[in-house]
């Protein structure tokens, strides 16, 4: 019968660019230890697995297996998922289904990468198809900057403007003892530091991170037992549209994958007022346009107002919707891991774990993944049962 | 036991041989360079459905999930859409080697299409390009075009 699911435990890796000292499978044990040490479990307690990273970053194939020593999946049903950048969510809502299927009670859902491994731009541009897209592609940002430059034109937002995302988040990281980038910068720093692609500078981006992070899903049958407080999935949504860079992109409407994909969730969880009803949001912001552009398609603000917004600090730890207290994806970027760090950071507010990072009585937290051409997924985390 | 930051005692090992793949282009994307390298002009392909004309052309309307047969001859010039001037060095996958930079990558919408696809803007002067600009499509010589997105060698920006 089909069963209410809840996260009742999280565990990630402390992140850094390079992790010479463990293979894969060693750093993925890593996070799978302290997801299971967070809800008192042991491995013989888990069910079923899903797993997910880019696996050609890696050139590594069949994950679900190769990983089988870290993951503790040995004879446990596991299964791979990989969607690009969106691979952590995928992870997640893989594993949410497991769950509430009702076949499994505890399910761990696992997110990696070790892009120290391969050059991250080269291994992104073989994501891109190979007659029509690779030829100009070169990597993400030149596809996230056509996207900026486009919001600038129509909305006359400003670096300035961008980089207020960057100091935010990066200063968000300073409280979170498993960030990547730990270190404060100024708003100068960000404008002043080198231009990658028009508009996009090395401050306004994403690093590369070697990372992984584990979460534990569970049954309502089980999981009130299992987490003093657990975080209730309220409501799962995704929007995967078309694989052509040109075909899923519409630079007049905005992030349309993000538009529908939060509308839906919202109208599941019963959300008419997003930036009120929501407590916190842990989100996919790959570079510092996004954390404004996409405040307006995730309905916190109207549209063209996203810099505003976010200039009068409604996005702070103490405005009215705190975005990112875990420093989001411009302080750690493991590309496989990153979408479900923003769903373990969500339900770690939910849980009230986030000790320095913790905004105050959450109730109700939002994440969502991004990735593949302008994809979007998105998970609202409650502390109520649905 | 030895320390993260122990580099000379922590191995990596390398893999460093060229590994060729053959990806087919199909039947209406051979027909699109055949056209270039012909006529000298782009093709798409309109969904009988949504009425949508897709370059470069291809067998299957996504969202309406449906075979398109309706080929649309079109000329060598659209708008520019969107642009980015990339300035930061990377691997090329497609030659194994650095691609030259400072480059305009853009996207593009053809006269008479509906949908945009990306190539390269002959401009890096940011203060030159803007989103809605006309562009047209520079070939390259006939005897050096291969089937390849790189013979079009780049899409110039054109007066108004």
């Amino acid at each position: 019968m089909a069963q209410r699911v809840a996260i009742v435990g999280t565990g990630q890796t402390d992140h850094k660019s390079h992790r010479p000292d463990v293979s894969g499978r060693e750093m993925i044990r890593e996070a799978v230890q302290r997801a299971l040490d967070d809800c008192g479990l042991t491995i013989a307690e888990i069910d079923a697995i899903v797993i997910g990273n880019m696996d050609h970053f890696e050139s590594i194939n069949y994950v679900d297996t190769w990983s089988v020593e870290g993951s503790g999946a040995f004879m446990k049903p596991i299964m791979k998922v990989t969607t690009g950048g969106t691979t952590g969510t995928s992870v997640a809502i893989a594993a949410v289904y497991h769950a509430a299927s009702g076949l499994f009670e505890r399910v761990l859902a696992i997110g990696w990468e070790k892009n120290s491994e391969s050059d991250t731009t080269a291994a992104i541009i073989t994501c891109s198809d190979p007659v029509w897209d690779r030829f100009s592609y070169s990597g993400a940002i030149p596809s996230l900057a056509t996207e900026a430059s486009a919001y600038m034109q129509k909305t006359g937002a400003t670096q300035e403007d961008a980089a207020r995302v960057a100091v935010r988040d990066r200063n968000n990281a300073i409280h979170n003892p498993h960030a990547h980038l730990r270190r404060s910068i100024t708003l100068e720093e960000v404008m002043a530091s080198p231009m990658l692609a028009y508009p996009i500078k090395l401050l306004d981006i994403c690093p590369r991170t070697d990372g992984a992070c584990a979460v534990v899903f569970a049954a309502e049958s089980v999981a009130p037992k299992l987490a003093a407080q657990p975080a209730w999935i309220q409501a799962t949504a995704v929007r995967h549209t078309y694989t052509w860079f040109g075909d899923s992109t519409n630079y007049d409407a905005g992030l349309v994958s993000l538009q529908r994909a939060s509308r839906e969730a919202y109208q599941k969880a019963g959300i008419r007022r997003p930036a009120e009803d929501l407590d916190v949001a842990e989100l996919y912001l790959p570079y510092t346009w996004a954390g404004l552009k996409w405040m307006e398609d995730l309905g916190f603000c109207p549209p063209g107002e996203g810099a505003r917004f976010v200039g009068d600090g409604h996005t702070q730890m103490t405005g009215k919707i705190p975005v990112n207290p875990s420093g989001g994806v411009i302080s750690t970027n493991c590309i496989g891991a990153t979408a479900l760090l923003r769903v373990a950071e969500a339900a770690v507010q939910v849980m009230g774990k986030g000790g320095a990072r913790q905004v105050p009585g959450v109730r109700r937290a939002l994440a969502t993944g991004f990735g593949g051409c302008f994809w979007s997924d998105v998970v609202i985390l409650g502390a109520a049962r649905p | 036991m030895t320390m993260d930051r122990d580099y000379e005692r922590l191995l990596t090992v390398s893999f460093r041989r060229p590994m060729p793949y053959r990806w087919a282009v199909g039947r209406y994307g051979s027909r699109f360079f055949e056209e270039i390298r012909e006529r000298g002009r782009f093709i798409g392909t309109r969904c009988p459905d949504c009425g949508k004309v897709y370059v470069p052309p291809r067998r299957v309307c996504g969202p309406c999930f449906r075979e398109m047969t309706d080929l649309v001859p079109l000329n060598d010039r659209g708008v520019l859409r969107a642009f980015s001037v990339v300035n930061y060095p990377f691997l090329d996958p497609d030659t194994g080697r650095q691609r030259p930079i400072p480059y305009t990558y853009g996207y593009i919408q053809m006269d008479g299409a509906d949908n945009i696809f990306s190539h390269i803007i002959n401009e890096t002067d940011v203060s030159k390009i803007a989103v809605g600009m006309p562009v047209r499509a520079v070939l390259r010589p006939r005897e050096e075009m291969t089937g390849h997105m790189s013979d079009i060698r780049h899409f110039d920006i054109i007066g108004q």
